[in-house]
């Protein structure tokens, strides 16, 4: 791997960039490896990286029908926080956020992680009542999340227009200090990159069609657009689609998946420098490295695969933007989007083997950027190890059948 | 927008409905499963890509729960496939 330093920019500066290696090989398509990962998202690579890394363990093939990174990982709005209310979630987040900040360092890559504070605003008694119990939760493990009068939500969010007039007026913030940004694309090309430069082998444009089972029904590899690869275990990091995929296994799964937008203004100077979530009119909105405002809000109520924008949740975001913000009125919006992403039952996460032996699931990651780095050390460990990491144990497929639920309402603007 | 047909009040704006995921089938003796199917049977959704059947309550009207079919690509509205019906409406 070509490492990145201040000396390595000067050299390739005098020689006009043009001696930079790509950052990941694409060899062939070998026809057996000890693990597929189907799935060249941030969790998979990740998942990928922590094999190699921490297992020794790099005959492995990152499958992705797409390009990497193209997934929920190239759409999402890039926040980073630890502020669930479970104490298992909030050790979970609390371990990833540790890892993000040092991940610019561990991989060599600049991910411009940026962490600037959120600030939810509580506009009802009962999400108040809320917040303070997942504030009291966070107090036994770390995390911050601070109640803040309205007065200093105000001080900190001086973008915002006058309260006084809001149809549910202001009660107080929430303020967690951990939370963070960081460029989406350079998380999942820096995980390419490294684990590429462990062994590891990243198929683009590769798609899993079907599985290889065995005379008992074990999974011994997968049908694919470009032949059949044989595999120890498969694990899949397939975010929206794995009900899908699995299916193909016969195995059905308690997720489901719903289409989750965002947008994009024109950039404007610096203007928030917080992460301002609104979770009961169900609005988030940040400032990129850009100046352009990412806006966000709830999840389309409808099970859906669309990746795309559903005009009634699109009002409902901009009528509470502009209600709060009413300077935004003349923005103008760029881009809008939207991404496939899957709730589990319980709205936390899986890790897990399943019914089917030698296929796992990483799935049930609706927010799970902020999961990456810690999502693919624990699934990497369960891959590995076959037992669990410390870490997860808790998300495991059983806890359904033991009605073990993990109710998490932990979601940005959750309404 | 959706457009929803309703068999009481016809084709109404999605904004009056609640949409109550897909329509699963009604809910078996869970003296007759074992603990697994019993979970599978609450938890486990088909969670399909493309035309799936799926509950609609048109609560900011008449209060009707009905079932349509929906593609979940397209989000087009569709008959259901030749011959299947929806499963049973819960009571
Ligand atoms: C609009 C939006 C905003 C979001 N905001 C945030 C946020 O602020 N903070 C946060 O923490 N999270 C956020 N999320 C969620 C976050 O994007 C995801 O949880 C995270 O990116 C999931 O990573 P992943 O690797 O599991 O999924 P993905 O990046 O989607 O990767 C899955 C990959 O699997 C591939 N795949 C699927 N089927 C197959 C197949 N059959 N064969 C081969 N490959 C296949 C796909 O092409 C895809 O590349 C947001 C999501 C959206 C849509
Ligand atoms: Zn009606």
């Amino acid at each position: 791997m070509q490492r990145f330093s201040f000396l390595s920019l000067a050299r390739n500066a005098l020689s006009h960039h043009e001696g930079w290696h790509r950052a990941w090989r694409s060899p062939p398509l070998r026809d057996t490896y000890d693990v597929v990962i189907v799935g060249a998202g941030g969790h998979g690579l990740s998942t990928a990286y922590h094999l190699a890394k921490e297992h020794g363990i790099t005959n492995v093939a990152v499958i992705e029908k797409s390009w990497l990174g193209g997934g929920n990982t190239a759409r999402n709005t890039h926040t980073i926080r630890a502020n669930f209310l479970r104490d298992v979630s909030i050790r979970f987040h609390d371990v990833s956020v540790k890892l993000y900040e040092q991940l610019s360092r561990e991989l060599n890559y600049n991910i411009l992680f940026s962490q600037r504070s959120m600030i939810d605003l509580i506009q009802s008694w009962g999400k108040l009542r809320d917040l303070r119990r997942r504030s009291l939760a966070m107090a036994l493990h770390g995390p911050a999340y601070d109640l803040i009068p309205v007065d200093e939500v105000r001080r900190r969010i001086p973008a915002m227009g006058d309260l006084a007039g809001v149809r549910l007026p202001p009660l107080a913030g929430m303020a967690h200090p951990e939370a963070a940004m960081a460029r989406h694309d350079a998380v999942a090309w820096s995980y390419a990159r490294a684990a590429d430069a462990r062994g590891v082998e990243i198929h683009q444009h590769t798609e899993v069609t079907g599985f290889l089972r065995d005379a008992h029904g074990r999974v011994i590899g997968v049908e694919t657009s470009r032949g059949t690869v044989r595999a120890g275990q498969v694990a899949l990091a397939t975010a929206g689609n794995t009900s899908h995929v699995a299916a193909k296994a016969g195995l059905s799964l308690p997720l489901v998946t719903r289409n989750l937008q965002a947008f994009v203004s024109e950039p404007v100077k610096p203007i928030i420098d917080v992460i301002v979530n609104c979770p009961d009119v169900g609005l988030y909105v940040m400032q990129s490295d850009k100046g352009e405002l990412v806006i966000g809000g709830g999840t389309d109520p409808i099970p859906s695969y669309r990746q795309g924008s559903h005009v009634a949740t699109f009002e409902d975001v901009v009528a509470s933007l502009v209600e709060l913000f009413p300077r935004f009125k003349a923005l103008r919006m760029l881009r809008q989007w939207g991404g496939a992403i899957e709730f589990a039952y319980d709205a936390s996460p899986i890790i897990s083997k399943t019914d089917v032996e030698g296929l796992l699931v990483s799935t049930g990651w609706y927010g799970g950027f902020k999961s990456i780095p810690v999502g693919g050390l624990t699934y990497a460990h369960l891959i590995a190890t076959g037992a669990p990491h410390p870490l997860a144990e808790a998300f495991g497929l059983d806890r359904f059948t033991g009605l073990r639920f993990l109710l998490e309402a932990g979601t940005v603007a959750q309404r | 927008m959706l457009q929803i047909s309703c068999p009481w009040c016809g084709l109404r704006p999605e904004g009056e409905f609640v949409c109550l995921g897909e329509a699963v089938p009604p809910r078996p003796d869970p003296a007759a499963l074992t603990a697994g199917e019993w979970a599978a049977s609450l938890a486990n959704r088909a969670n399909i890509r493309g035309l799936h059947a799926e509950r609609w309550w048109h609560v900011r009207s008449c209060g009707r729960i009905l079932t349509i079919w929906r593609d979940t690509v397209t989000h087009a509205i569709a008959p259901g496939p030749d011959g299947t019906a929806a499963p049973e409406a819960a009571p």
